[in-house]
């Protein structure tokens, strides 16, 4: 044995390291800083601090229940007027509207007024822009915006809320669906990958028995669907299960159901489950089939030569030997069904809204990419929870993922 | 890292090298029917009469790409297609750029253009292109004998029983329910206004709730109403125009109650060929461009002065006067959507929306 293998980093090692640092940047680059960039915006909003620092300065010694003074409005005119010239005025009403619905144009239209029509008061002037500038509640607005670190995202998608006090209460009832939300596509994912190890594992027993020939042809039967196109897949379940589909009229054809009573089998769970069981088949299928091919088939003779029958044998021999397939599988499945949301949109009808479509509202259409990074976060901290639950179950390490 | 960060701009330079030249624009638009239709109406007319070459994108709009773009300083999109409430809150957010007021010609008779646009089709980003609208359409075949005939049909399950479709979003079915328990038009962002109002409009909704499927994409109404998934639906007009001349379905629209909407071009903020960038909109927001269009598609021109150019859809030769939003035989009860009011809303109501539709 030379020195070089195992004492202090020589040049060979070093240079073997320096293999993997094109993947370690990558990785770096394309997964850790976005990824860390994104979860900093749930926490860390700057804008309306950067934008106001003079009105918040002076709204920080007011009492929050009458109207403020004069100075207030004239920093708030002269920073609001400002920020028009930066095109920074729709951003800033955008964030305290987030506060407070319907304060986006009452931020807007002062600073419009500030800009365009100033009166003889900067008090005049921002209520003549838009009355609601009379109000304690607008102020009280623009100071919970203005804190540059914010807990409010979060407290959002736990459907939280500040009162006007300051202490979290939940939100009243009609505005509660994040976690309902959350607690469902838990639920979604559970069912699915229950129900895609109920069919894909006495598939996976069936390829890795099969003689080379035949198996080959079963995996390909396993991997065709997985090579077409997503949203071919899902619309073809539409095809196959709306009232007036193939399968409702199959069964009216046989005299089964009545033409007035066809099954509503898409747009709602049972479509939903359908489809994304189909969709994520492949990826129960393929793990187990990986690990049953490394079991030898003599295992089972042994224990049936040592008395146990069929049913024994596979509790006590077989499946524990699956265990890691199983579980790569489940977690696999478990994962990839929690951020779905394309086919779920498409076949789920008014239940088919799950977590990852509020996060694409969030990060397309009302642009709170702060509430998205929010929700991102609360799923991260979840699938990582249920990792290590998993792991103290079952182990990590005997993840086999093929 | 500071080199490593040169050496990433660098391959990003590289990777979108071509189409980026200065004799070239990037334009974005809807994708389908309407891609199709502002190609030939807008895009190869344009290219034709400068030598200008433009490169063609799809989106499924919202503000996040053109947002990256801004903030990371790397715009290569141009022109973009947008719904007005994504302009408008695009212009406020600092996304795109402003449009002179002096950019937009004469209409077609020759008056200015000020008087010639509908009021509010432009904004201060964004050049109104089209008008299209959200309506009630069905299947003849599925109401045999009364037809239906007012918005307030589509609530009706006794006299017109049968599910419905309707798109899954507050947008539009707030303003759909509100009008069909009676509010009148001009009133109905007012009483939306309202606690009372909300709750008004959601208990309209309620009374269908359990027949209604939801729809996420403009191509499913008319598929729906097809394959008898749904006996009427709301959808846009365009689409249900396109599936009753190309694919001869009987579908027929209920004009009552629709809810007009103005779809808008904008150019991104900071584009390096802005100059370009307008010269294409004054070309496309043209009287003459804006009837090519409606030539393609059934949507309406925003302009005053080039409605009385419209004749025949192109590709089939039907006229298409009869099947544009704004045709006055059309112009019944309309309600023009207020994005102002949901720019302000839309958040919190999306909120309910979606409890309300989990519950």
């Amino acid at each position: 044995m030379t020195t070089g293998n195992v004492g202090p980093p020589t040049r060979a090692r070093l240079r073997a390291a320096g293999l993997t640092l094109p993947l370690v940047a990558f990785v770096g680059f394309s997964f850790l800083f976005p990824l860390g960039t994104m979860l900093s915006r749930s926490v860390y909003d700057p804008l309306v601090a950067d934008t106001l620092p003079g009105t918040l300065a002076l709204l920080e010694e007011w009492d929050g229940e009458t109207l403020p003074g004069e100075p207030v409005f004239a920093a708030a005119a002269r920073e609001l007027e400002t920020a028009l010239d930066a095109r920074l005025a729709g951003r800033l009403g955008g964030r305290v509207n987030r506060v407070a619905s319907g304060m986006r144009t009452v931020i807007v239209r002062g600073a419009r007024a500030a800009a365009e029509a100033p009166a003889a008061t900067a008090r005049e002037t921002l209520i003549g822009g838009d009355p609601a500038w009379g109000e304690p509640a607008t102020w009280r607005a623009i100071r919970a915006a203005g804190e540059r670190f914010t807990a409010r995202h979060y407290l959002r998608a736990l459907d939280l809320d500040r009162d006007a006090g300051g202490s979290i209460v939940r939100q009243p009832e009609e505005l509660r669906i994040y976690v309902p939300l959350l607690l469902r596509t838990l639920m979604v994912s559970g069912a699915v990958t229950l129900l895609c190890l109920l069919l894909g594992y006495p598939i996976a027993h069936l390829i890795a028995n099969s003689p080379p020939r035949r198996a080959r042809w079963l995996i390909l039967l396993v991997l065709v669907p997985f090579w077409t196109s997503l949203l071919v897949r899902t619309t073809a379940w539409i095809v196959l299960l709306q009232t007036h589909g193939v399968l409702n009229s199959l069964l009216v054809a046989l005299g089964i159901v009545a033409d007035d009573g066809r099954i509503a089998m898409i747009y709602n769970m049972t479509g939903t489950l359908v489809a994304m069981t189909h969709v994520l088949l492949p990826f129960m299928v393929l793990p187990l089939y990986s690990v049953m091919r490394t079991i030898p088939p003599h295992f089972m003779r042994a224990a049936s030569s040592l008395g146990a029958n069929r049913r024994q044998s596979f509790l006590r021999v077989y499946w524990p030997l699956t265990l890691p397939g199983t579980a790569a599988g489940s977690l696999l499945v478990f994962i990839l069904a929690i951020g779905y949301y394309i086919t779920p949109a498409l076949v789920g009808g008014s239940s088919g809204q799950l977590f990852s479509n509020m996060i694409a509202f969030h990060m397309q259409t009302s642009l709170n990419w702060g509430l998205a990074a929010a929700l991102g976060g609360i799923l991260f901290v979840v699938v990582g929870a249920l990792y290590v639950v998993y792991d103290r179950l079952v182990g990590a390490s005997s993840l086999k993922l093929g | 890292m500071k080199r490593a960060v040169s050496v990433a701009a660098l391959a990003l330079a590289a990777a979108c090298g071509p189409g980026d030249g200065p004799g070239s624009l990037t334009v974005v638009s809807w994708g389908g029917a309407y891609a199709r239709a502002v190609t030939r109406a807008h895009y190869e007319p344009f290219e034709a009469a400068t030598g200008l070459t433009l490169a063609r994108e799809d989106y499924n709009g919202g503000l996040a790409e053109i947002r990256t773009q801004v903030d990371t300083g790397n715009v290569h999109w141009d022109l973009v297609d947008l719904e007005m409430f994504d302009a408008t809150r695009g212009c406020d957010e600092g996304l795109l750029e402003l449009i002179p007021d002096d950019l937009l010609g004469p209409g077609a008779d020759g008056s200015p253009a000020a008087e010639d646009f509908w009021p509010g089709a432009n904004g201060d980003c964004g050049v109104g292109n089209v008008f299209y609208s959200t309506v009630v359409a069905y299947h003849p075949d599925r109401f045999p004998r009364e037809k239906p005939a007012v918005l307030g049909d589509f609530f009706d399950l006794e006299r017109f029983p049968g599910r419905r479709g309707m798109r899954r979003s507050p947008l539009v079915n707030l303003e759909f329910a509100l009008m069909a328990d009676g509010v009148a038009t001009d009133e109905v962002y007012a009483v939306l206004d309202t606690e009372a109002g909300m709750e008004r409009a959601f208990g309209k909704l309620e009374t269908i709730r359990d027949q209604v499927v939801w729809w996420e994409a403009g191509a499913q109404p008319p598929q729906m109403l097809a394959d008898a998934e749904v006996a009427m639906s709301t959808a846009y007009n365009g689409r249900i125009f396109n599936a009753q001349v190309l694919e001869n379905q009987p579908f027929v629209i209920v004009w009552d109650g629709q809810v007009l909407d103005i779809g808008q071009t904008g150019i991104v903020a900071g584009t390096p060929r802005l100059k370009e960038a307008l010269e294409f909109l004054r070309f496309s927001s043209s009287a003459e461009a804006m009837a090519r269009l409606s030539g393609e598609i059934a949507y309406s021109p925003t302009r005053r002065s080039a409605l009385p150019l419209v004749t025949t859809h192109r590709e089939t030769g039907v006229p298409m006067l009869p099947h544009l939003p704004t045709s006055p035989q059309n112009l019944g009860r309309v309600l023009t959507s207020n994005t102002l009011w949901w720019s302000d809303h839309l958040d919190e109501v999306n909120e309910r929306f979606s409890a309300w539709l989990a519950r």
